[in-house]
């Protein structure tokens, strides 16, 4: 069984067709990468998969069950999580409470409006784990508002991850990080166990390169290359479309 | 017979002067992304203002044409004030300037109360224009004639200004997409005051010429105001095509709603503007609405 | 966490003896009115200030409810019927006010709401059977729950307080509950609270019925305080009137509805018995808060705390290193 299979996706914006019948096989366990140029449509895709957008055919499963039809909210729930390359978390609150959000939005509990919120001391404490994972446990009390920007980064990624998600999407988790900060984020996603699928989506090839099993190559809404690191790299086409500019 | 076609001409007449209150107010929103509910206020403000003109301010009377131009001039720098000095600064915060619209409007209704009093003014038709027109059995009221050709020569003047003039076409690219018309050089916060006053003087010249129909009276600019808001949920914001065809259909179902149904008039009124609002939120001509 | 205690302890202590110092029944007639429009205040500051829906249509709920209560009394029924039968009218209500409206978010939102408050004010104008019209409803006397006459001024107010700190109590559990949590969610990031699992469409509509069943209570206060119930208190002016106290005070806090209430009514007390034009300061404020405090006066008098307090902390600070 594939973790995630994409059967001739296809999605038009007016008269811009933005997908055009893509297909992607990601076995369990893989770390996928899909790099492409800019407007080849991955972030379109990623959306697509968690139901952001909804593709005008094709077809989306995840171990086997059809997300076509599931609206977005209820695929999260079936354990797909991503992450943003434009960060959008909330400013307020501290980072503690922003990952509190992401691990109540699996609980019953959200619907609860009687107890008290941050009296909940398995959402803390699992919120408050997560943020230790991710190296930002000593300030999770600080409000989002103070953060740097790398910082932002690792606490969307923490929010990803305490969903614990069967797939996670990573849309560029390196975008607009310094050097150091793209070594620790590094370092975190190769600390993500195997029984997470990871689909990550990368500009930049070469700092990807090695965290890949496969990589699709993405030009104009579909995958043109397909295969190994060594395969891809060799591949004529992906020096045409991507390497070769 | 009579009862039937009379009913007929009062509804395209309260059309036509909806259509004058509502073509600014659309453009406002198309352009602004903002209902201003300071509408009915500068309708009732243009009203007020025409009126006493024409009742004789300090002793001299002026002509109703005279009346209605001053009129229309002073509340469209009204307007140009308002736009300028109060909403500009909220500029991006659409919120705060519904809010300031409405704070707004509730001031002008209390100064509007305070000058002219609680009673009703009454507004006489320009003497030329009293009278009526015969066909046949029947007999039109000249003046109420008069107001839909004022109308259709205000309509064709707009359609005229938006659409083969270089103003109108720098305000149809705001109304289509701001940032864009910006980008291409377009001085949109210029536009904006334009659009403003534009919309201020058409509603107050519209409170003029429906003033020998209506009365002016307090609480007229919450009368007036829903019906604008309506028509431009039916028809669409920013749409011209949108405002014309809305104040028709309103300008019936308003008259024969009050005639047939005046027990739920109100609610025959809405009703097609809630049933825009769920099924087609752009409005009949209109595009998506923020 | 003590010093909000104290001030707790204080209003506590200063509202449950209003009717001892205040000067006469007049004062704690006004001290009622500010109690029950804080409930309202209250009820549109979920919506408004919690979940980022501005709503121009509250005082049509406001007045249902009214109006319920009214009608229903008038067909001989007995006030505890009367009050269950508005208040399950009032929250019919308001699910259809959210599920018609919650369509839209923003100004969309704001213009159905406005527009269902219209029908809503027409209707009460123009169903001259079933509301009286121009003429209202009237009421005739108050309940008497355990043999104690509400009739009584003080009586009354201590009712009003009762119902006050009951719905202060479960406003504020609401809010920080973990529904609440979602809720200030759907109103910051809609659509990563949906890629994180959340139901934005029904977290919102479950608010809108809390902030319903607020203010339909608020609105059998009123009209048991007024025994009486017109048009007009549906009218878009009373929406504003409400929201202006949402905002004056500060929307998204507990504390900024209840200082908007009460800055609203005493202003509307004070001023109408000097001069009519009460319309025109309500205009004015709405003006100058947006100009001048956009975030309302609790917060914005805290900001300013702060900053004062935080300039002294640093002169205090280079004062200590300069000396050292």
């Amino acid at each position: 069984m594939t973790a995630l299979s994409i059967k001739g996706l296809v999605k038009s914006f007016g008269g811009l067709r933005v997908t055009r019948g893509l297909n992607l096989e990601v076995a369990p366990g893989e770390r996928h990468l899909i790099i492409g140029p800019n407007g080849a449509g991955k972030t379109t895709l990623f959306n697509q998969i968690t139901g952001e957008i909804t593709p005008d055919g094709g077809s989306i499963s995840m171990f086997g069950t059809e997300l076509m039809h599931v609206p977005s909210r209820r695929r999260t729930h079936l354990g797909l999580s991503r992450t943003y390359q434009i960060i959008t978390l909330f400013p307020h609150d501290t980072l503690l409470h922003n990952v509190m959000l992401s691990l109540l939005g699996l609980d019953k509990l959200r619907w609860n409006p009687l107890k008290r919120f941050d009296a909940q001391r398995h959402l803390v404490d699992r919120a408050q784990a997560a943020l230790d994972q991710v190296g930002l446990g000593d300030i999770a009390q600080r409000p989002l508002s103070e953060t740097s920007y790398g910082e932002r980064r690792r606490v969307e990624i923490a929010m990803a991850l305490v969903q614990g998600p069967k797939v996670l999407l990573l849309d560029e988790p390196y975008a607009g990080l310094s050097i150091d900060e793209r070594r620790d984020v590094q370092a975190l996603l190769a600390t993500i166990p195997r029984d997470v699928t990871i689909v990550m989506i990368e500009h930049n090839m070469d700092v990807a390169l090695d965290f890949a099993d496969r990589i699709s190559v993405m030009y104009f809404g579909e995958v043109i290359v397909e295969g190994t690191r060594a395969e891809v790299v060799a591949n004529p086409r992906t020096k045409e479309v991507y390497l070769g500019h | 017979m009579t009862f039937w076609s009379l009913l007929t001409v009062n509804s395209i007449t309260f059309g036509g002067l909806l259509f004058l209150l509502s073509a600014g107010f659309s453009l406002i929103f198309g352009l602004m992304r903002i209902p201003n509910l300071t509408h009915g206020s500068l309708f009732m403000l243009g009203a007020y203002v025409g009126a006493t003109m024409v009742g004789g301010l300090i002793g001299i009377s002026t002509d109703f044409w005279i009346a209605a131009l001053v009129a229309t001039i002073v509340v469209a720098a009204f307007g140009a004030v308002i736009e300028r000095f109060l909403l500009r600064q909220l500029l991006g915060n659409e919120r705060a300037q519904v809010l300031m619209t409405l704070g707004i409007s509730l001031m002008v209704a209390d100064f509007c109360l305070m000058v002219w009093g609680g009673d009703p003014l009454n507004m006489s038709t320009p003497a030329h224009l009293g009278g009526f027109v015969r066909a046949g059995p029947l007999a039109f009221p000249l003046y109420r004639l008069a107001i839909i050709v004022i109308a259709m020569i205000f309509a064709a003047a707009l359609w005229y200004l938006l659409d083969r003039t270089r103003l109108g076409a720098m305000i149809r690219a705001g109304v289509d997409d701001a940032e864009m018309a910006r980008v291409v050089g377009i001085r949109v916060s210029r536009l904006f005051t334009i659009v403003f006053a534009l919309g201020a003087g058409l509603a107050a010249f519209a409170g003029v010429i429906g003033g020998p129909i209506l009365s002016v009276y307090p609480g007229l600019d919450q009368d007036m105001l829903p019906l604008a808001l309506v028509v431009v949920i039916l028809g669409g914001t920013g749409s011209l095509l949108g405002s014309f065809v809305g104040s028709l259909i309103i300008g019936f179902i308003y008259n024969f709603g009050q005639a047939l149904l005046p027990e739920l008039a109100y609610f025959v009124l809405f009703l097609p503007m809630l049933l825009v609002l769920i099924l087609r939120p752009q409005g009949l001509f209109g595009r998506q609405m923020p | 966490m003590t010093g909000r205690l104290v001030a707790l302890t204080i209003g506590a202590i200063v509202l449950l003896t209003v009717p001892l110092w205040m000067p006469g029944i007049y004062y704690v007639n006004v001290t009622s009115q500010i109690l029950f429009y804080a409930i309202f205040a209250l009820g549109l500051d979920v919506l408004a200030g919690y979940a980022g829906l501005t709503s121009l249509g509250h005082a049509a709920l406001f007045g249902i409810a009214s109006y319920a209560t009214g009608y229903i009394l008038g067909l001989g029924a007995g006030h505890t019927v009367a009050i269950i039968g508005a208040m399950v009218i009032g929250l019919i209500s308001t699910a259809i006010f959210a599920a018609l409206s919650l369509r839209a978010t923003g100004i969309g939102f704001i213009m159905i709401t406005l527009a269902l408050g219209e029908i809503l004010w027409g209707l009460a104008y123009r169903w001259i059977s079933m509301t009286g019209g121009d003429n209202g409803i009237s009421l005739h006397g108050r309940p008497a729950p355990f043999g104690i006459a509400l009739s009584d001024a003080n009586a009354f107010y201590y009712a009003t307080l009762l119902v006050f700190v009951v719905s202060l109590a479960a406003a504020y559990i609401f809010i920080h509950s973990p529904f609440g949590a979602a809720l200030r969610g759907t109103r910051d990031q809609p659509r990563r609270m949906n890629a994180l699992g959340y139901h934005v469409w029904m977290i919102r509509f479950w608010a809108f019925m809390f902030s319903g069943l607020l203010t339909s209570i608020s609105g059998i206060l009123f009209v048991y305080y007024n025994q009486f119930i017109s048009p007009p208190t549906l009218a878009l002016t009373s929406s504003a009137e409400v929201l202006l106290m949402v905002i004056a005070g500060g929307a998204g806090s507990l504390f900024g509805p209840i200082v908007g209430a009460a800055l609203v009514v005493i202003v509307k007390s004070i001023v109408s018995g000097f001069i009519e034009r009460w319309n025109f300061l309500l205009g004015a404020i709405f003006v100058a808060i947006i100009i001048f405090m956009p975030d309302g006066l609790v917060p914005g008098t805290q900001r300013l705390l702060r900053r004062w307090r935080s300039a002294a902390k640093t002169a205090k600070a280079a004062k200590t290193r300069s000396a050292s």
